[in-house]
């Protein structure tokens, strides 16, 4: 599991995706800038982890990279192709590079096909086998993922959140793409079928080599997973480093309050809490300057913040886009390295 | 002292078409003292939620609660309240805050009249006095501009708003108990932060007992008194909260911290209960946890009863008479 020196397999460069928020008698209302500029790039057998709070943008960067929806600017380049410049044929063709996971598998699955069906479906539509060949494909991507072959004759309903997550990540491998979107995919399952999940996440990178941006809420579960890390804040990348520095010497404030609110399963861990005051602002009406100035705790905040946009730069190990990111707003708020 | 809540032998049940009668909550026992948190802690479908709703008689039909059941308010038996006894009960000396506000909540009265109405339900006060009582109540709650605030519809709050709102609505009838049934689960983690602290803080300045239930053990740490672990319909393992997180020992509470991921220490493989929970209708014989459990114990196939583990420590396993 390491990160290397070739090419990354996705390079995302100044992504913008803004969504009209006036309908038919607001039509004057300013667009809800869900993504603000994003730039990053994955390496091939990496997983990069894309963390923030509900309205950060942190689906849509997903969604937009595979082109489900349109963006707004930017570029994406994937295996040296530009996604957004595809003509129909060849975004099809792409497409079996690139899935996506999504959070609830069961509404992203057909509740009248099977499963052997649904996994089958991508093996068709992309001629990958004819005849016998799918049905032995679907046994053994079922196995693959953890479920019993015999289950292809049966339907969705019938199964678990976990087993239709398996189900959800079998169909995605069916067409053996090289990248995987993960979106929220452990969020809604109970804590023993969530770490079965991330396991076999984990197992398949692993003997396939794939690369994932992990789209999370959940700072522990990112840890178990991802090699390097985004933290979103209203449409920007406020922090992006590799994964243990990020976690053990967080730089942006925002960074540091996220992780400190993580309920951390110990009894000592209580002390040096940030709680954040007030509510996350409207991404139709970003704060001026430094979008986080609003809720920022960090003891040098001053008018600077509230006028000056700052920009992603190298602090020890993470970039970070704070004027203030070389000191340390609240110290031993992070994890230890003691076990 | 007795307990400010003491339940006895809780059992709730539904018709099943397989098994004649199924019981989601089968002998749950436990006591809350005054002023003091108790968590329930449990995975999807374990009853811990029926539980809950079963301490407040308002299991949804066709369940019911079965007899020999006991549930005791400081004295009162709640299970044979009708009425106006118990409508003394439910909503005031014990109320109730729930996962997703925006269900609780009205979204056509303002948020004013939904707080007063409870006011008025449990209080013999005028329409002033109880706004100001309402006031006062988003003030404690952490809103700001409360009385501005009275004036809102339910949309127009956030997610961490209306969640203060449904705490306002609880804390209206002055309970000696408050049930919080996952009440930071919808929302995200920096506000689920600022939740917690307020319900924390809420009980130390009114002296009043908590329930909180949750799927989260990240949550319990640092909060909780005591912790009861809940598995297929019971409680299978009942600890102080600092004893349940240095020695869990029955086999399904090691799983559950087995599969939690952590933010310190090396990271390692997480190591996941194997299979998953069984539907009411299909609980094993003798010990519940026995199809995935990796001890084996030779009594599985009888089912154990809470044995002592330590001071205040049981467990639904065998293992506790071994280790003794």
């Amino acid at each position: 599991m390491s990160a290397e020196p070739e090419a990354p397999i996705l390079v995302v460069q100044h992504l913008v995706k803004h969504y009209d928020a006036g309908g038919f008698l607001q039509r004057d209302r300013p667009p809800v800038r869900a993504v603000d500029g994003v730039s990053f790039d994955i390496g091939r057998g990496e997983t990069l982890a894309l963390v923030g709070e509900s309205g950060c943008g942190k689906s849509s960067v997903g969604r937009t990279i595979l082109r489900l929806q349109d963006p707004t600017a930017g570029t994406v380049q994937f295996e040296g192709h530009d996604v957004f410049a595809l003509g129909r044929e060849a975004l099809r063709v792409l497409r079996r590079r690139m899935q996506i996971i999504f959070q609830d598998p069961y509404s992203s699955l057909n509740p009248r096909m099977t499963v052997g069906e649904a996994v089958a479906e991508g093996i068709r539509i992309h001629r990958l086998a004819r005849g016998a060949d799918v049905a032995r494909r679907v046994a053994s991507l079922l196995e693959e993922v953890g479920l019993d072959p015999s289950y292809a004759s049966r339907y969705p309903h019938e199964f678990s959140g976990g087993q239709r997550q398996r189900i959800g990540i079998a169909r995605a491998l069916a067409v053996e793409p090289s990248f995987i979107v993960c979106d929220e995919p452990v969020s809604a399952l109970d804590v023993s079928v969530q770490a079965q999940v991330i396991n076999l996440l984990r197992d398949l990178q692993e003997r396939r080599g794939l690369s994932y941006l992990f789209i999370a809420h959940d700072l522990a579960v990112v840890r178990q997973i991802a090699h390097r890390i985004a933290v979103m804040y209203l449409g920007q990348i406020v922090e992006i480093g590799p994964a243990e520095s990020l976690l053990r010497d967080p730089r942006h404030p925002y960074t540091q309050a996220l992780l400190s609110a993580v309920p951390k399963p110990d009894p000592d861990a209580l002390q040096d809490r940030i709680v954040l005051s007030g509510d996350l602002p409207s991404p139709s009406r970003p704060p001026s300057g430094c979008r986080f100035h609003t809720r920022c705790f960090h003891p040098l905040r001053d008018q600077r913040c509230v006028s000056e946009i700052p920009l992603l730069r190298p602090i020890t190990g993470t970039r970070v886009a704070c004027h203030y990111a070389e000191t340390v707003a609240v110290p031993q708020v992070t994890a230890s390295s003691a076990p | 002292m007795s307990a400010l809540l003491e339940v006895h032998d809780l059992r709730v049940s539904f018709p099943d078409r397989v098994a004649g009668r199924i019981h989601p909550v089968d002998g749950v026992s436990f006591d809350i003292e005054r002023g003091k948190t108790l968590a329930l802690v449990g995975e999807s479908g374990c009853g811990k939620s029926l539980t809950s709703l079963a301490l407040l008689r308002l299991v949804p039909p066709p369940g019911r609660i079965d007899g020999g059941s006991a549930v005791s308010l400081d004295g009162t038996d709640v299970l044979a309240l009708k009425g106006d006894a118990l409508r003394q009960v439910r909503g005031r000396r014990i109320a109730m805050i729930f996962q997703d506000p925006m269900t609780s909540l009205n979204p056509v009265f303002r948020i004013g009249d939904q707080i007063t109405e409870v006011i008025h339900a449990h209080f013999d006060v005028s329409r002033q006095d109880a706004r100001a009582q309402a006031v006062a109540l988003l003030q404690e709650v952490g809103i700001p501009d409360p009385a501005e605030r009275l004036r809102a519809y339910p949309h127009q709050l956030s997610g961490g708003m209306r969640q203060r709102v449904m705490i306002a609505i609880a804390l209206a009838g002055q309970p000696e108990l408050l049930i919080a049934d996952e009440p930071t689960t919808a929302l995200d983690v920096t506000v689920q932060a600022q939740i917690l602290e307020l319900l924390d803080h809420l009980r130390q300045s009114r002296g009043m007992a908590m329930l909180l239930i949750t799927h989260d053990l990240g949550i319990v740490a640092g909060r909780a008194d005591h912790v009861a672990v809940m598995y297929a319909g019971q409680i299978i393992e009942s600890a102080p909260t600092a004893q349940l997180f240095e020695h869990p020992s029955h086999p399904y509470t090691v799983g559950l911290f087995g599969s939690v991921p952590r933010l310190t220490g090396p990271v390692e493989r997480l190591t996941p209960i194997a299979g998953t929970v069984p539907p009411p209708n299909a609980w094993p014989e003798g010990c519940r946890f026995r199809p995935r459990c990796p001890i084996k114990h030779p009594k599985s196939a009888t089912m154990p009863p809470l044995l002592a583990v330590g001071p205040g420590h049981a467990m639904r396993c065998w293992l506790a008479e071994d280790e003794r």
